[in-house]
């Protein structure tokens, strides 16, 4: 057993080092000094109190996101709609703080209206998603992709048609909302809103207990390793896969809500910022295991802030983050194959 | 809209439908085999810009249309060996190729973004492009075009009329049968995905070497033509010739979009762009209905005469995936 187990974290260890060995020759080939490049993302992650706390604002979204889908893969469920349930969450979020911030309202009763907005949008998104699988037959993956579109289109449509600035709409998104409606930060320049930060972790640490310490985590996981045999033990599916997706729009809704009232401050095109793909990188690196979640979506979060410098420090395209991450992922899940691969070789021997 | 621009518009269609087509042709070879290749949007990104940067690099755009194949079927190679070598999850190494794709198409493109650089150019056919209409709609194309009907032909007959062809749908079906028959199934699986992916690999080029010259990083306006090839591959079917409509239509609808523009001026682009998203839902919804549990107990309630006209209908419209479609094959 104890073998085994150093097995694992040797070819785990093969895979970080074949992933940045990869990383490193895609920066030779574009003749760029890769130390220089790495050390120019590590500066721009955590150089400065400035940037340490941007990368904490990435964590937010990326770990609420991860949170959801880990619900969605316990149940065997592919949510690559998961951008769509972000953007929609965002906009019910900015719809709830348009309609009440003619200032007749408490502020905070304002930013709380449109956080649980923000949570219904997701859900709802992602709950249509779950219909057209369970009652229409129709693939989560293409359902969620299309809806993916869809909301973007809406999304777009609300900031140049009926919510746009006055006089030009724009893609700077629109009119930023009064200053009584952002959510806390630690100093008037910072985005750092530690509201966001707690409810990111109470939203991780709840999903590790809902799937690690309740009977319906565990229905989930039968659900999700089998659907027919949990069917046939008596398990409604349809209800479970309804459920997952309604959880995993609730927190996706909430990171939306979230980009909107701490972040942006008002509804942008790319409002998803791309979180919910790098979510499932995320909870694909971690194994779909919720306590290492957190650490990875950290470091995932660093990747990004820290490669935004990239451009300006480099002449490189921040894309770079995009393929440290990339690699590590492709090369941990292949590793876990030739693993087991091995492994099932060497078990044959007498 | 006079006959003449209606006409150049439709051929516009059938040339912009190419890398659909290609694309989508390529999946449903290596869906057949058994093999979900879902890196597609991000492998048509990278053999656009790899396809632009060989053809600038050489001035020869063959030689680009070779790379982008040649990129195809490399990222193809590694879908092929981490689920058929390494029994991983075809969606998850899918995946995380289209995003890894995406970002390396972005990253090594940077130098070469905005650059001018070879196109391939219409190819008139002589005689044949004289003839009114049918002329102009299919003999006034460029070499791609007239490639992408050959392949239309080429892959229908191929699947569905050779003895390899049946092997390939036997391995995709009833992998253990086709195995029983004397059949490689991971040698076949390896094949079919490297050329599928080789096939949709001529997407790339064909819109960084001709349809959308160039390379543009992020506002090239690719990112999603993948996710749409894939959708088009079921919507066939699986079968080269519905696969093809499923790609005319789209293209009709991405044109129709924007002639609707001109008309509804209040309403952005990137609205109309979208509209064959929904569309696609609203597809796979239709062809999936038969499969619905709920439908066959509707069914059932209802008088003989129209349940079987219903049932009947819902069979025509049903497509099923390749039996065995995602799953690995153990020879035990």
């Amino acid at each position: 057993m104890r073998e085994s187990r150093a097995m694992k974290i040797a070819f785990q260890a093969a895979a970080v080092v074949l992933a940045l060995g990869l990383s490193t020759l895609v920066l030779v080939a574009t003749k760029a000094p890769p130390l220089a490049a790495f050390a120019s993302i590590a500066r721009g992650a955590v150089g400065s109190w400035g940037v340490a706390s941007d990368v904490l604002v990435a964590w937010v979204p990326l770990l609420l996101v991860t949170s959801g889908l880990l619900v969605t893969f316990t149940a065997g469920l592919w949510n690559i709609g998961i951008e769509g349930q972000i953007t929609f969450g965002a906009v019910f979020a900015t719809w709830a703080l348009r309609s009440f911030q003619d200032g007749s309202f408490d502020p905070t009763l304002v930013i709380t209206l449109s956080i649980l907005a923000g949570m219904a949008g997701g859900a709802l998104w992602a709950m249509l998603v779950g219909a057209l699988k369970a009652f229409g037959g129709v693939n989560e993956i293409f359902g969620g992709l299309g809806l993916n579109y869809v909301a973007i289109a809406l999304n777009l449509w609300l900031i140049f048609g009926p919510w746009k600035r006055p006089g030009v709409a724009s893609m700077s998104g629109t009119v930023p909302f009064d200053k009584s409606l952002w959510l806390p930060t630690v100093t008037e320049q910072s985005r750092f809103a530690p509201i966001a930060l707690v409810l990111a972790l109470v939203a991780i640490a709840i999903i590790f207990l809902l799937i690690q310490g309740t009977y319906f985590g565990l229905r989930l996981k039968a659900v999700g390793k089998n659907p027919k045999a949990a069917y046939l033990l008596g398990i409604p599916t349809w209800q479970y896969t309804m459920a997952s997706f309604a959880i995993c729009g609730l927190l996706a809704g909430l990171a939306g809500a979230i980009q909107v009232t701490s972040v942006y401050h008002r509804l942008i095109p790319s409002i998803s910022s791309g979180y919910g793909y790098m979510g499932l990188m995320v909870a694909m690196l971690v194994n779909f295991s919720a306590a290492l979640a957190a650490p990875v979506a950290l470091f995932f979060a660093a990747l990004n802030v820290g490669s935004i410098q990239l451009p300006i420090t480099l002449k490189l395209d921040s894309s770079l983050a995009g393929v440290l991450q990339g690699t590590l992922v492709l090369f941990v899940i292949m590793a876990e194959g030739a693993r087991s691969r091995l492994m099932k070789k060497g078990g044959r021997k007498p | 809209m006079s006959g003449d621009i209606l006409l150049l518009g439709l051929a516009g269609v059938l040339a912009s439908a190419g890398p659909v087509l290609f694309a989508a042709i390529g999946e449903a070879i290596s869906e057949r085999a058994g093999v979900i290749n879902l890196s597609m949007n991000g492998m048509i990104l990278l053999s656009a810009m790899g396809g632009f940067a060989a053809a600038l690099a050489t001035n020869s755009v063959v030689l680009g249309f070779l790379a982008g194949a040649a990129i195809g079927g490399g990222v193809s190679a590694i879908v092929a060996f981490s689920s058929v070598t390494l029994k991983q999850s075809q969606v998850a190494v899918g995946f995380v190729l289209t995003l890894l794709c995406r970002d390396l198409s972005y990253f090594l493109g940077n130098p070469i973004m905005g650059r001018p650089g070879p196109r391939i150019s219409m190819y008139p056919i002589p005689l044949l492009g004289k003839i009114p209409v049918i002329g102009p709609l299919l003999f006034r194309q460029d070499v791609m075009t007239y490639l992408s009907f050959v392949l239309i032909a080429a892959a229908w007959l191929f699947i569905f009329r050779t003895r390899p062809g049946l092997a390939l749908r036997g391995i995709g079906e009833k992998p253990a049968a086709a195995y029983a028959r004397g059949a490689n199934v991971s040698r076949l699986r390896y094949l079919y995905t490297i050329l599928g992916g080789a096939i949709a690999g001529l997407a790339g080029p064909m819109y960084s070497l001709s349809i959308k010259a160039g390379w543009k990083g992020t506002i090239s306006g690719l990112d999603g033509i993948g996710w749409i090839a894939l959708a088009i591959t079921i919507f066939g079917g699986w079968s080269p010739i519905k696969v093809a409509l499923g790609a005319y239509l789209f293209a009709f609808l991405q044109w129709l979009g924007l002639v609707l523009q001109s008309a509804l001026p209040g309403v952005p682009s990137q609205v109309l762009q979208v509209a064959p998203f929904p569309l696609m839902i609203l597809t796979l919804l239709f062809v999936n209905l038969g499969n619905a549990e709920w439908v066959a107990t509707a069914l059932s309630r209802l008088p003989e005469k129209p349940r079987r006209a219903l049932a009947k209908f819902l069979r025509a419209i049903n497509a099923k995936p390749p039996a065995a479609l995602g799953t690995p094959f153990e020879k035990d």
